[in-house]
């Protein structure tokens, strides 16, 4: 009798003070300093040079907290589940592929940025509403592995078509369509090549042909492509990879020494376009400070400065871009692309069609 | 009839904290993510239910995840069995250090034993670099993984109450000439089944809901139901399908626990036991050491090997054996965190320390009133239920918390006690499972002479409760610490960016590509490794009597 009653004032008097330990940590956080923080959730590719930063922090008054929430989609989840109390102001890292889903889950509220007409035409989307605003551009394509081909003295492949012949047996990895950007874009730029009735036939022979579908872009990057840096340390096997166009020119700057060409070519017929997105998140505690950094996004300096550090292309027209860059990874002359409103339409379904037709 | 009122009252009382407890940081935010998934614009999908089980590709998941729990437990019990009877029944040096060495992997995060295997029989593992063997990707090493990870249960649970059977009684049957086998057979197996019933059955609900384990090693193809719920949720965003699933485990881990209660309720009948130190005697002759022999190696291999591996790496610079990945640790600049990894380790202490404390209390008061002769079945009903965070996906628990708690007054969502209390939920069925058996064992007469004797209600408590349960508060809250220390299914996605804890920075390095991330990794690993081996070593030495049942 006796112990119980102890243990229960005991455990309410712990309880109590747990409780309000969290009371008082609640109210540290909401400090009145907040408006002067603008908070920018994206994924884990997020990357700025620091001075370019720096400078839009000392010019706006703003300070910028970035937090980086997992991988593109899982970012994009989190983002829409917490929507009615955002994690931040500003959402960055949204692509195409997932636009339907950010927007039709009322993710951001419209904001048109100061720039909006330097924004080339191609790119630009939801132009009545400016929910979002684009912000980068970058092709998924099959890179291969220049010394495995000539060694092998085989042609690399160049197109769609090729991928599925004999002389291309086991040579290709590719990341799974449900957990990884590429992956999801690799499968879309097949179903715009080959029709929504034709790309299940094409995705048959291909597993036909030996395709490898390993879960992320990292793990088939860096682990099983041949050609990449971490592909040969680890002695990979396949000269074939889903990654991106912009992937070459990555091999050559970060090598030590320079290489004068870089190792790894890309099938310029394999292509599918991708655009990111950013935009003011719906609920933003500071949306005067998440609308100056959208117009920092689109803004000349990030735009010149986002090549080298996330690997993508500007939308900005008249953006100058690193020489490496054109010189090793030149954007894809003809990449197939999708109306947002068809992937919207079928990305589900065809996500679950091909899930059983490629990995069950 | 009024003491019987009176005791029920006393038990609802008690009850009162962990009533509300799970009911507003378990049961709401599950039936907010579920009913967020099949109530769509006012109108519930119940129908989604059989479209989803009717689906091939879930149907294929269903069938994995009960077949390779079944694998799973078996070998598990195959190879654990042998090496609870030694630990039970042989005295060896080292035997203390030994028990806390198998009891790490269990209190490992997922994350880390996936990774410690990977490493293993991996691409560029040992097993590849020796004999070209690779295992993953393979139902091999998620078996094998597994094996790794419940051994302890199996160690702890059967082999602790074989070491407090009385060995004479079998010896009273070998002298009246029965054979050994059948001495064994028809004494020890009946006093034990009921032991390795709950162990298989604890085995087969943590290798039903697998999770980090099958994701890192089971690549593309293997999943299982908890890793299918993640994919769902977090990767395709089907709330109806990950809402039908989710629905679907409970009703399987509802069953798994309801059997559990039951083996665990005629474990806890009549049987004859003695002090353990007493049936432990120094192996004799040629087959005990052999056996001995034997399971050490078994150890060696399966638990020890890829503990090492993940050390030895964590050392293994570009440029030799070295401190550069734990020097690493200390800097902020590598932009996957906006902190250096090494705050990781303050983050997740002082998450663990919190979670400690409300696991403690929650758990203690609902086993003192389990505990009460008069407690109703209601409150035994309880039992099974603070059971169920174990068996529920912790990805569900971790979304359902982003969408639940978000009103005042419970606006938690900014809050750093979201992450404590979802480890809690978890540290809970520990504390309870350490407590009941100690709180069952005090005698009440004790108490009672006490009163008699002018003690007044408080020097009773402290007097006669206090010092026997204390020892057992002290290991439920170290088991309560290290699990919540490696938990990773509900605090990754409820962890600020910010803010991660030692498993989810461990993930966050292991998922970007390069020397620098995997060696970092690896060197949290082994300091999170190394923490926890501390913490059970401790409780090695703390251990009562009536050891419970993990």
């Amino acid at each position: 009798m006796s112990i119980t009653k102890q243990v229960t004032a005991l455990a309410v008097g712990l309880g109590l003070v747990t409780l309000s330990a969290c009371g008082s940590q609640d109210g540290g956080s909401a400090s009145p300093t907040a408006s002067k923080t603008v908070t920018l959730v994206s994924h884990d590719s997020w990357a700025v040079s620091k001075g370019v930063l720096a400078a839009f922090e000392k010019q706006s008054g703003y300070k910028v907290r970035v937090l980086k929430d997992g991988d593109a989609g899982q970012a994009v989840n989190k983002a829409i589940l917490t929507k009615d109390n955002p994690q931040g102001d500003v959402f960055f890292g949204v692509d195409n592929t997932l636009l339907s889903r950010a927007l039709d889950n009322g993710l951001f509220q419209s904001y048109e940025v100061k720039d909006a007409d330097a924004i080339l035409p191609a790119y630009r989307t939801d132009a009545d509403k400016h929910r979002v605003t684009p912000i980068d551009t970058g092709d998924i394509c099959v890179n291969y592995d220049k010394a495995w081909f000539s060694e092998h003295k085989l042609t690399p492949p160049a197109s769609f078509d090729d991928l599925v012949k004999p002389a291309y047996k086991n040579l290709l990895v590719t990341e799974n369509a449900s957990t990884s950007s590429p992956g999801l874009g690799f499968l879309l730029g097949s179903a715009a090549k080959y029709g929504d009735e034709g790309w299940a036939g094409y995705w048959t022979k291909l597993k036909a042909n030996g395709v490898k579908v390993v879960d992320g872009w990292e793990q088939a990057y860096n682990e099983e492509f041949s050609g990449s840096a971490g592909g040969k340390k680890a002695k990979a096997d396949r000269p074939l990879v889903v990654s991106y166009a912009s992937s070459p020119p990555a091999e050559v700057i970060f090598a030590d020494p320079k290489p004068t060409a870089a190792p790894t070519g890309v099938a310029a017929g394999t292509c599918f376009r991708q655009v990111e997105y950013a935009g003011l998140l719906s609920n933003a505690r500071n949306s005067a400070g998440g609308k100056a950094l959208l117009d920092f996004l689109v803004g000349r300096t990030f735009q010149e400065d986002m090549p080298l550090n996330m690997f993508v292309y500007p939308v900005r027209e008249g953006a100058k871009v690193p020489a490496e860059f054109t010189a090793y990874g030149p954007q894809a002359k003809d990449p197939e692309t999708m109306d947002p409103a068809k992937i919207a339409e079928h990305r589900d379904q065809w996500v679950k069609s091909w899930t059983s037709l490629v990995l069950k | 009839m009024a003491a019987r009122r009176k005791g029920a009252a006393v038990s609802g009382a008690l009850l009162a904290l962990p009533v509300v407890f799970f009911a507003l940081f378990f049961a709401y935010p599950v039936a907010a993510i579920v009913a967020r998934g099949l109530h769509v614009d006012g109108v519930w999908r119940l129908g989604q239910v059989g479209e989803v089980l009717g689906d091939s590709g879930i149907r294929h998941v269903l069938w994995f995840t009960a077949w390779q729990a079944l694998a799973s437990t078996a070998l598990t019990l195959l190879i654990a069995l042998p090496g609870a009877y030694v630990f039970a029944r042989f005295d060896f040096r080292g035997k203390q250090i030994l028990r806390a060495v198998v009891t790490v992997p269990f209190v490992l995060p997922t994350v880390v034993v996936g990774t410690a295997f990977l490493a293993l029989v991996g691409r560029g593992g040992l097993l590849d670099e020796l004999w070209g063997v690779r295992l993953d990707t393979t139902v091999w090493a998620i078996l094998l993984a597994h094996v790794f990870f419940n051994y302890a249960v199996v160690v702890r649970t059967v082999g602790g109450l074989w070491a407090q059977l009385d060995p004479r009684q079998e010896e009273a049957a070998r002298v009246l000439g029965a054979s050994r086998f059948a001495a064994w057979r028809q004494v020890t197996l009946p006093a034990l089944a009921p032991a390795v019933a709950a162990a298989s059955l604890m085995v087969f609900l943590f290798t039903f809901t697998s999770f980090g384990v099958v994701q890192i090693l089971g690549g593309p193809t293997f999943a299982t139901l908890e890793v299918e719920i993640y994919r769902q949720t977090s990767e395709i965003f089907d709330l109806g399908t990950a809402a039908v699933l989710t629905l679907v485990q409970f009703v399987a881990v509802g069953a798994i626990l309801a059997v559990h209660a039951g083996t665990v309720r005629r474990r806890e009948s009549v049987l004859r036991l003695v002090a353990p130190e007493t049936t432990a005697r120094r192996p004799r002759g040629r087959g005990q050491w052999a056996l001995l022999g034997g399971v050490l190696t078994s150890i060696a291999v399966l638990l020890v090997l890829p503990l090492a591996v993940l050390v030895q790496r964590s050392f293994a610079t570009p440029g030799g054996a070295g401190l550069g990945y734990y020097r690493a640790l200390t800097r902020d600049d590598s932009g996957i965190f906006l902190v250096a990894p090494i705050a990781a380790i303050g983050n997740s202490l002082q998450y663990a320390v919190a979670a400690t404390g409300i696991a403690v209390v929650i758990g203690s008061l609902a086993a003192a009133a389990l505990t009460r002769r008069d407690a109703g079945r209601l409150v035994r009903g309880f039992d099974a239920l603070l059971m169920l965070p174990l068996g529920v996906s912790a990805v569900t628990v971790g979304f359902g918390f982003l969408i639940a708690l978000d009103e005042p007054p419970l606006d938690l969502r900014a809050s750093w006690i979201l992450v404590p209390l979802a480890q809690a939920l978890v540290g809970v069925p520990f504390v309870v499972r350490t407590m009941l058996p100690v709180l069952r064992a005090v005698d009440g007469r004790l108490r009672e002479a006490a009163a008699v004797l002018g003690a007044s209600p408080w020097r009773v408590w402290r007097e006669v409760d206090l010092p026997i349960v204390r020892r057992a508060l002290l290991i439920a809250a170290g088991f309560a610490f290290a699990v919540s220390l490696g938990e990773f299914g509900a605090t990754v996605f409820i962890a600020r960016p910010d803010n991660p804890t030692l498993p989810v920075a461990v993930a966050r390095l292991l998922g970007h590509p390069g020397d620098l991330n995997y060696g970092q990794a690896m060197a949290l690993s082994t300091i999170l490794m190394v923490v926890c081996a501390v913490a059970l070593l401790v409780l090695e030495r703390l251990r009562t009597d009536r050891t419970g049942e993990f």
